[in-house]
């Protein structure tokens, strides 16, 4: 289980380096704030999480947001009635987005390619609408579910763990306070084990199973081998994934509403694990870290810095240059993560680790050149 | 009885705005084999089509009639159209029906806009899985609604019904039934009328005309077609602007029914898929049927009756009509067999 190769681990600690030292390296981008970190590391569990259903087997899923969605509504439910504590919080949010994805996958696997998706985003649209309408005595519709002080909280009441400060209770974990960095650690180490359980289902049997029946179902169905099962469970590992997310959101912040299920939000996570690398380990990762920082700053930016952005320009000129970068920042910076997007599907199917890569390769050509050809002359001269 | 043929008639109109969304996804799927998610964002253009048609039509002069004041005191502002400036009576009438005469406008630009689309990004993509396809076509959306968005603002922009058609018809007493026990909006009768007669021209163009003929039979078999010496391709591109067209007039027609806002054409997409899948994919006759079903068991189970029964069943009927069918008989109602049947 703990076997490593050498270059795995290597992998693994660059990782845990980079997202422990992400309060360092993002305070020059302006970044460095806990809430906005937390946000980083959330969704990259989530997109890690996609990425071994989408990554692996090619399955693509429109309905990831519903397990999102599940999961914090139950950890929230947790905290109402159980205890302010994350660890039951976390557990369950897992478990029900577990069996919820179960139910869902059981279903949708039963037909590919497209069907799939339209399976998935059937369930859940359903699950959204549900979630607005009749399941408002579990959802609080619109207003979205709160915890309350006076909610019964089983275990806090019978360990006798009162809330001594005034106001409202915060989730903690096991006493201590989740308020700013201490919440993002907490956050950034969900992180790394997630990190390393894809690793570890990337390098295993099943993942090399998943990926057979990525690359040909009917073949793999030929040798004998029953695929069912191995879909549902990266299908239910998938959607445990995107519960753990759901439920450090609600330990982030304790508030679940019906808007996190919708399926826009089923694609960003598309959008994300696209713009990283399908099926690599740390694209989707990048992927989520990169749209949720232009999220944060480019919706932050507004004319008033544009202006002073492109005082160099002549005046005439700057004005349009202005109005035309304003309708790409601000409210409209979905606009540029959309166009980001088309052009990544277009020119770079693999995202941004492709692009890297290719790169690198073209790098590594461009120097061997000069060489190669010295050899060849040497070789001339003998000849 | 009377409640029944109310909900009938209620279901028959959204259920012609599902039809014509899903015939052109059809259309689009079954001639270019793509699966297209921007169908809904060219609903939404057509949508935007009515309200640019409107708001050329009413630009106005404002001048101060110095005779008049109002109550408060203050000059009257005289508001006059341009076009009523120019037309007199005939401008007035043009303002007031601006909806409808939207069409007009809408097919040239969304035949435009098709074409381009296609040529520019989904011709690239033909060769590629249907989740790429997906993926591209998903991203062509958002960036169409952001650019709507951009320009009109994110707030719904209601637009007005010709004053005539404004009324209720009595659609009991055209049957012999007593005068007021079934009387239905005109505008939507309106609205039925007009997606049937869509359907009917863009079949009757698939099987009465030489280029429907060729169009069909690349459907059938690309290669043979393009092998006689036809350019296939070329027909396609147009079919591709006329399933945009199709999308925008039931989107122009569609807009004093539900106000449009940019993000209107993903609501209509999941449904219209959902509706494709149901009919069948690659079927233009099972799209067609399956919109009229789905719009009308859509009004049906919100009757009070029924969700007094099963609550909430009219949020999700249409998705668990899709889902049954998808388990229990792939190919939709009317799919031929072996299309994209695993």
């Amino acid at each position: 289980m703990f076997s490593f190769t050498r270059k795995q681990f290597t992998m693994l600690v660059v990782f845990t380096a980079i997202v422990l030292t992400m309060p360092i390296w993002l305070s020059p981008l302006g970044a460095a704030y806990p809430g906005l970190m937390q946000k980083f590391v959330i969704y990259a569990i989530f997109a890690i999480g996609f990425n071994i259903l989408f990554g692996l087997t090619g399955y693509l899923s429109f309905g990831h947001a519903a397990f999102l969605g599940v999961g914090s509504y139950t950890a929230v439910w947790s905290f109402k009635l159980l205890s302010m504590d994350m660890i039951p919080a976390l557990f369950f949010a897992v478990i029900f987005a577990g069996i919820f994805a179960l139910f869902i996958g059981y279903f949708s696997l039963r037909r590919s390619g497209i069907y799939f998706s339209i399976l998935t985003l059937a369930f859940a649209q359903m699950s959204y609408s549900l979630a607005y309408s009749v399941l408002t005595p579990i959802t609080n519709g619109e207003t979205g579910l709160l915890i309350a002080r006076d909610d019964p909280r089983a275990i806090d009441t019978m360990l006798g763990v009162g809330q001594s400060t005034s106001g409202m209770p915060m989730p903690s974990l096991m006493g201590f306070d989740l308020t700013g960095y201490s919440g993002f650690y907490i956050c950034a180490l969900v992180l790394i084990v997630c990190f390393f359980v894809s690793q570890k289902i990337f390098a295993s049997p099943f993942g090399m199973a998943l990926r057979c029946i990525k690359s040909n179902q009917t073949r793999m169905m030929y040798t004998g081998f029953n695929t069912k099962p191995y879909m549902l469970t990266a299908f239910v590992i998938s959607g445990m994934f995107a519960g753990l997310a759901g439920g450090l959101l609600a330990v982030t912040d304790p508030i679940a509403g019906a808007e996190r299920m919708k399926w826009t939000e089923s694609g960003n996570l598309v959008l994300m694990t696209i713009l990283g690398g399908v099926g690599t380990l740390v694209g989707p990762v990048i992927g989520a870290w990169l749209i949720k920082y232009f999220e944060n700053i480019f919706s932050a930016i507004n004319t008033n810095m544009l202006n002073s952005f492109f005082e160099f320009l002549p005046d005439g000129f700057q004005s349009v240059m202005v109005t035309v970068m304003s309708k790409f920042v601000g409210e409209g910076w979905h606009l540029t993560l959309g166009l980001v997007f088309v052009l990544i599907v277009v020119f770079l199917p693999g995202g941004l680790v492709e692009g890297t890569e290719r790169l690198m390769r073209r790098f590594r050509r461009s120097s061997d050149k000069p060489r190669s050809s010295v050899s060849s002359a040497a070789s001339e001269e003998r000849s | 009885m009377d409640a029944i043929l109310a909900q009938l008639l209620n279901g028959l109109d959204k259920g012609g705005a599902y039809a014509l969304i899903a015939l052109g996804l059809t259309l689009v799927f079954g001639t270019l084999g793509v699966v297209n998610f921007a169908h809904g964002a060219l609903f939404m253009l057509g949508c935007f089509c009515a309200v640019v048609f409107r708001y050329l039509l009413t630009i106005e002069t404002v001048t101060i009639d110095p005779e008049q004041l109002s109550p408060w005191g203050a000059p009257v502002e005289l508001r006059t159209p341009l076009v009523q400036d120019w037309l007199g009576d005939w401008g007035a009438f043009l303002v007031d029906y601006s909806v409808p005469l939207s069409v007009l406008f809408a097919v040239p630009v969304m035949l435009v806009i098709g074409i381009v689309m296609e040529r520019g990004l989904i011709k690239h993509f033909y060769k590629r899985s249907h989740a790429e396809q997906i993926l591209v076509t998903f991203g062509l959306a958002i960036v169409l609604q952001e650019i709507v968005k951009s320009f009109f603002g994110a707030n719904p922009m209601p637009q007005p019904i010709p004053s005539d058609l404004r009324s209720a018809a009595d659609v009991g007493a055209w049957f012999g039934m007593e005068a007021h026990t079934l009387t239905y909006p005109t505008w939507r009768l309106v609205y039925l009328l007009f997606s049937l007669g869509v359907i009917g021209a863009v079949f009757a163009f698939m099987r009465y005309t030489t280029f429907g003929m060729v169009v069909r039979a690349g459907m059938a078999d690309r290669e043979t077609v393009g092998v006689l010496g036809i350019d296939i391709d070329r027909r396609f591109t147009i079919i591709f602007g006329i399933a945009a067209v199709v999308a925008g007039v039931a989107g122009a027609m569609y807009t004093p029914l539900l106000a449009p806002n940019y993000q209107i054409g993903m609501d209509f997409l999941v449904l219209s898929f959902v509706v494709v899948v149901v009919g069948g994919m690659g079927s233009l006759p099972g799209a067609v049927v399956a919109g009229f079903l789905l719009g009308i068991l859509q009004s049906f189970a919100s009757m009070n009756e029924i969700t007094s029964i099963i609550p909430g069943i009219d949020q999700v009927i249409i998705y668990l009509v899709a889902i049954v069918i998808l388990l229990v008989r792939p190919r939709g109602l009317m799919g031929r067999s072996g299309v994209m049947e695993s």
